[in-house]
Order: structure tokens, then sequence, then C-alpha cells
């Protein structure tokens, strides 16, 4: 009997409490505005962090609020940010997408070793001993730290070391920048299509003795090619994307080292 | 014992965190900066006192006539539970920032212990209903100045050179026994020297 009735006070005790509390929620329920309801509900949901706020729904929120522009969201793109300017009733310019790219031809063959490197497989662990096992001090350490860290599967590495990102897959959101201990890893236009790929700020004499794909500095696809968009700095090339591309071609064929590449 | 030396006694010579050990997670917890160590202080001093008006009415109106005695730790958790769900939901709609900067910890004082453990206190010293609200809004009264003080320390603390090992949590846990230490000097003479026992 004395069971009976503790199952029935506390079952009817607990009752009366969840009704209570549901009729709480229906009251105390906080409205929020349709536009941002339909604009966390367009967001890609990825949480990639590439638009530099803490997830989709943050991003949404500013995007709200008007602290910031519409078209950060790389993964969602053009079609995403037009959605977003149709929901809030402005017209929204979406920036081209960027995508990261390995400023390295480095690789086993290539680029001398300084020592051999028997340690973790992670590039920011190597880096600490003596700036990497490769004679290269500014070049890839290829031992991808960015594969492990993308988030979409975008960066493969080949038999050699080289490392390559699909510029398809890739979604900007830059966690293989802000891992890779030397910078290699840069975000370039999508339409980008020849690149100089070298990092390294060594004279040429130094980079040659290093690397067979290094930029050495010599200038050539900046005085030989009429109206190019490569400039060099400090022994390396490096093209302006905002600057007319057309005899990029040109600044390719003439580079010695080979090292602008067409994408 | 009279009314103010109920007060007395839950807010310093039975201080809930320094004396009786009880809530220590959000006081270890929310105690990083002072603003949200207030918030968490009025929502524990809020939850205990209705959580010991309601836990003693639920004590003697539903289970002592039916000699449920036994069940009053289930009937309270439950009790409790609904309680700070309640204020959970009032707190978002009333202030959505002090909602956020409470964070994870709101819905934790559900299995705060210092909430079953003024609930059950009041019970096992047979406080009627006045008492045991003074009793609930004193216990809560006595976290929140522990809290404040804890967090006004951590604040100095970050701008004081602490050795690397022991910044951050480290150095708050030994300031917490330091503290906990100098709530010693509260003993039940205190009460006595005063005329309220």
């Amino acid at each position: 009997m004395s069971i009976i009735i503790a199952f029935l006070v506390i079952g009817i005790l607990a009752l009366v409490l969840g009704l209570g509390l549901s009729i709480a929620d229906k009251k105390l329920a906080i409205e929020k505005d349709p536009k941002l309801v339909a604009l966390e509900e367009s967001m890609p949901g990825a949480n990639c962090g590439g638009c530099g706020f803490a997830g989709c729904s943050a991003y949404a929120e500013a995007v709200f609020k008007g602290t910031a522009e519409a078209g950060l969201c790389s993964p969602g793109g053009a079609a995403l940010a037009q959605k977003m300017g149709e929901i809030l009733g402005i017209k929204v310019e979406a920036k081209e997408k960027m995508v990261a790219y390995v400023f390295c031809r480095g690789n086993s063959e290539a680029t001398g070793a300084d020592y051999k490197y028997k340690g973790m497989s992670d590039c920011n662990a190597a880096a600490l001993l003596q700036g990497g096992p490769s004679l290269c001090k500014s070049g890839c350490l290829h031992l991808g730290s960015c594969i492990s860290v993308c988030p979409v599967q975008a960066i493969s590495k080949d038999e050699k070391g080289n490392i390559t990102v699909d510029k398809d897959k890739c979604i900007s959101c830059g966690k293989c920048v802000a891992v890779c201990p030397n910078n290699v890893i840069k975000l370039v236009p999508y339409s980008a299509e020849y690149i100089c790929a070298c990092n390294n700020h060594e004279p040429g004499g130094k980079v040659r003795k290093i690397c067979q794909n290094g930029c050495i500095g010599c200038r050539m696809c900046q005085t030989k090619v009429e109206n190019s968009p490569f400039t060099v700095e400090s022994f390396l090339s490096v093209n302006d994307f905002s600057k007319e591309q057309t005899n990029a071609a040109d600044a390719a064929a003439i580079c010695p080292q080979k090292c602008i590449v067409r994408r | 014992m009279s009314y103010l030396g109920i007060v007395i006694t839950y807010i310093f010579v039975q201080n809930f965190i320094l004396v009786q050990f009880l809530g220590l997670c959000p006081f270890i917890g929310v105690s990083k900066n002072s603003e949200s160590a207030i918030g968490m202080g009025v929502a524990v001093t809020f939850v205990t006192a209705i959580a010991s008006v309601v836990c003693w009415a639920v004590h003697t109106l539903l289970l002592a006539p039916f000699g449920l005695e036994y069940l009053r730790t289930i009937a309270f958790i439950l009790v409790i539970a609904a309680l700070v769900q309640l204020v959970e939901m009032v707190i978002r709609k009333m202030s959505p920032g002090l909602y956020k900067a409470l964070g994870i910890y709101l819905p934790l004082i559900t299995t705060n212990c210092a909430v079953l453990g003024i609930a059950i206190i009041n019970i096992d010293n047979g406080y009627n209903l006045l008492e045991s609200f003074l009793a609930g809004l004193s216990a809560g009264l006595g976290f929140t100045m522990a809290i404040i003080l804890m967090s006004n320390i951590r604040e100095k603390l970050d701008m004081t050179p602490v050795r690397k090992v022991f910044r951050g949590v480290p150095i708050a846990f030994i300031s917490a026994g330091l503290m906990a230490l100098a709530f010693m000097m509260f003993d039940k003479s205190l009460l006595t020297n005063l005329g309220l026992v």
C-alpha cells in the first residue's frame, strides 16, 4: 500500500511541475525576428569559422545587426550572399572566392635535406628543430599538418611530398593558413592562373644551392615582360592579382627556374 | 534560535562555500569576473530562498501527512529541477545578457548541492516556514558574498605576477583555502556572545 502512495505522490507532483513548466515555456517564449531565423536557416551550417565569427548563427546575427557584411561566407559563396541580401532587402556584391595555395614546389628530389627527421609527423613540431629537416627554412615541411586540419579533405600529398590544394573543394576557411609554421599556404583568388610558387626570400645564389625549384629573384618576369603583374621584392617574385593578368603566361615562359607555374 | 541568529548563522558561521563546502562548482567556475559572479550569486540566492519555501511546503503538506519523509531527497530534487528551469526561462526573457554570462552554470544549479543542502538542513533543524525562508535567503547571500569576494580576488590576481604553474585555477584554489581559514573565526561563540542562541 505504502509503495502505491509513494508512487502516486511523486507522480502527481512531477505531473503538476511538468504542466507548470510547459505553460511557463509558452508564456515566456522569446520571439525571434523571422528575418534572423531565415538568415540562420540559409547558412551552410559547416561552422568553419572562415568568416571570422564563432559559427554560422553568430555570423547570421552579426549580418542581421549590420555589424558584418553579407558576402563573407565562402562555403555559401555568391549564391548565399544574394540570398542573404534578398532576406534583408539590401544589395550585396559577392567577393571572389579565395582558395588556399601552397607557395612551394620543393620536394624530396628538388630540395636538399639538412638532417633526417624522425619525430612526430607534425609540421609545427618539426619546425621547432632548427626550422625543419629541409635545407630551405621557409618552404613546405611536407609533413602534412594542413592535410589533417582541413575540414573538407581538399589537400593531398603525392609520393615526392608535393602538397596540392583542390581549389574546387577548398572552402577558404583559412585553417591550413593558420596551422602552417612557415606561412607557405596563402589564399589566392579562385581564378588565379599563374603563381610564383616559392616562399624563400633569400638571395638567388643561396636559393640555387638549396632548391632547384626556388625563385632566385632574377627579375626576368618583371622586366622582360610588358605590363607584367609580377614584381620582385627582396628576391621573391609575387603576382599582384589585382593587376591585368594577360601577360602572366609570358612571365611563366621566361622564368629560368620555372617556378612561375600554371595552376 | 532567533531570526537574526539564523541570518548570521547561514551568512557567516555556516557559510555554504567557505565553511560547509557546498556548491563549489560555480564558486570556481563563475568567479572569473565580478559581473557574472554577481549574476550567479543572485540566481543562487533566488533559487535557494524559493526552494527552501517550496521544499518546506512539499515536506510538511505532502510528504509528512502520508509518512513519506524517506522520499524527501527525490521529491526535493524534482521540485528544485523544475524551479531552476523556471528561473532560467525568466532570466532568458528578462535579461539575455545575464543569461549568456551564466551559460552552463544556470542549468547546473539544478544539481547544485547548495540548493538541495539548504532544503534538507531546514527539515533536519525543524524550521518553520519563515525560518526556512530566512535560512535559504541567508545561505544564498552567504554564497553571493563568497563568490563576489572570490571574483574580486581573481580579478586582482589576473594583474599580479603569479608563477606560471600557479596561474589560473591553482592560485584560485589556494586563495579559496585561505578564505576558508579566515572564515574559521566565525564560530558558535560569536552567536553566544551576541546573545542570539
